[in-house]
């Protein structure tokens, strides 16, 4: 289920991402005050390289990190292994990964 | 004279997995009582075909783990009155994840295999004719080895594990527990065997710290933090293999 | 039903954490989908946004918060048993995680609803 390799990238993924979901997080709380539209957020992320970086690098992880702990889930629950458990944990992935680049793309493209 | 003569209901498990069912019996109830006692005055006095295992009856061979009101127990050293529910019932199986034979006794020959599989094997690096390694009770290798030294290999840790259940190949809180000790034993020549027998598939990395290992080792051992060292041990020889 | 062997602190917080994680995981497709709304249909972002001002919203909105910030302290929680000195105060760890973040969340709930 998981080796060393697979457990190492689940640790480094959540220690990268430890800082991003505190700063995420405060975000949230400082957007929402007295409602939240879309052209707020954009007019604060167009454009914005360090955004685009803040977000890319989320994304990354949280698709590795995602990806391995539902493989983890899967296999457990469900008993699934072998080929299968490959295909579900890098489909589970791309999917994610292809995803949330084209949004941080959509929001932080200029 | 003492008063009346007082029964419990004890539901035991009977047969094998797919086909037994619990078998109730009254057992008359003592004032002090451990399970184990229970269960011989049933094969004693009401069933002589019931099964199970047991040898020393005070908690140094490891041989009379079973799940005890869905709890796994050393029963030799468990008080009746300790566990006995509010209403009065006690419900006696065979030990989680491992085969059952007949009854109580299981098969535990995939726990003692996993032992291996988990180089929880002393590989010797002298012979008779060398001087013996004095080893300083007070080095940090050796207090981490002896706090995991006290196992009596009785498999209650691998039947309150959950990932042993969810995951047929993992080797379990004890093997893994074994395999740190090792990890710390400066006289054993096969670390790097055994760092990769912890990395592999049934290895350390598939723990999830529900220290279920911890909370029901009857010695008080604790599994998690030495499959935690394990962890540890085997990220950091990473990176020296790598410089 | 907590089948017994399960029944302490420590086992919850397992599936405390099992649980926020696959909730978020199964989310976050739904938030890249929406926010990627702002390239191709930026009418619909908006009308989403409005969308989750109902109260319904705000109390799911709540739900997922707390859903990350129970993860990441929960996390941070076994990374500390990993790597760092064992502490024998696991289960003071993992009340003080799901502590902490149920207030994160209900910040976010106040100054949400506020």
């Amino acid at each position: 289920m998981l080796d060393l390799r697979l457990y190492m990238l689940q640790r480094v993924t959540a220690i990268v991402m430890g800082p991003l979901v505190i700063g995420h997080i405060i975000l949230i709380v400082y957007a929402i005050r007295g409602g939240i539209s879309a052209e707020e957020i954009l007019s604060r992320t167009q454009g914005s390289l360090w955004w685009g970086l803040y977000y890319g690098t989320f994304v990354l992880a949280v698709s590795v990190h995602a990806a391995i702990g539902l493989r983890v889930i899967t296999s457990e629950m469900l008993g699934l292994r072998g080929v299968g458990l490959s295909v579900l944990t890098w489909g589970s992935f791309a999917v994610l990964l292809v995803m949330g680049a084209r949004a941080v793309y959509a929001v932080t493209a200029a | 004279m003492a008063a009346a003569q007082k029964y419990m209901q004890v539901s035991v498990w009977r047969g094998d997995e797919a086909t037994g069912a619990l078998e109730e019996f009254d057992v008359p109830a003592q004032e002090s009582q451990t399970i184990l006692d229970v269960v011989s005055w049933i094969q004693q006095n009401a069933d002589a075909t019931l099964a199970y295992r047991y040898a020393c009856r005070v908690g140094m061979c490891g041989s009379c783990a079973m799940m005890v009101n869905g709890k796994p127990r050393w029963t030799c050293r468990t008080h009746v009155k300790k566990v006995l529910g509010d209403n009065g019932r006690l419900t006696i199986e065979p030990l989680r994840n491992l085969p059952v034979i007949k009854d109580l006794a299981t098969d535990m020959t995939e726990f003692f295999d996993k032992w291996i599989a988990a180089e929880g094997v002393f590989h010797p690096t002298k012979t008779r004719y060398d001087e013996i390694e004095g080893i300083d009770p007070e080095s940090s290798v050796r207090v981490e080895a002896n706090a995991a030294i006290e196992c009596i290999n009785c498999a209650v840790c691998y039947a309150a594990c959950d990932v042993v259940s969810a995951n047929p190949d993992y080797f379990g809180p004890a093997a893994l527990n074994r395999a740190w000790s090792l990890v710390n034993d400066t006289r054993d020549g096969g670390q790097a065997a055994r760092l990769e027998a912890v990395s592999s598939n049934g290895g350390c990395h598939n723990c999830h710290s529900q220290q279920g290992c911890s909370t029901f080792c009857p010695n008080e051992l604790n599994p998690t933090l030495s499959i935690a060292g394990l962890k540890r041990e085997t990220v950091t020889s990473l990176f020296r293999r790598r410089s | 039903m907590i089948r017994p062997h399960r029944a302490h602190p420590l086992w919850l917080a397992f599936l405390l954490h099992r649980i926020s994680g696959l909730g978020l995981a199964l989310f976050l497709p739904a938030h890249f989908y929406v926010l990627s709304l702002a390239l191709t249909r930026p009418a619909s972002l908006d009308g989403f946004l409005h969308w989750t001002e109902n109260p319904l919203l705000k109390v799911s909105e709540f739900g997922l918060v707390f859903l990350l910030a129970v993860h990441m302290f929960g996390g941070l929680r076994l990374l500390a048993l990993e790597f760092l000195p064992w502490s024998p105060r696991q289960k003071t760890f993992a009340a003080a995680a799901a502590v902490a973040s149920a207030f994160i969340a209900s910040i976010f709930f106040i100054s949400a609803v506020a």
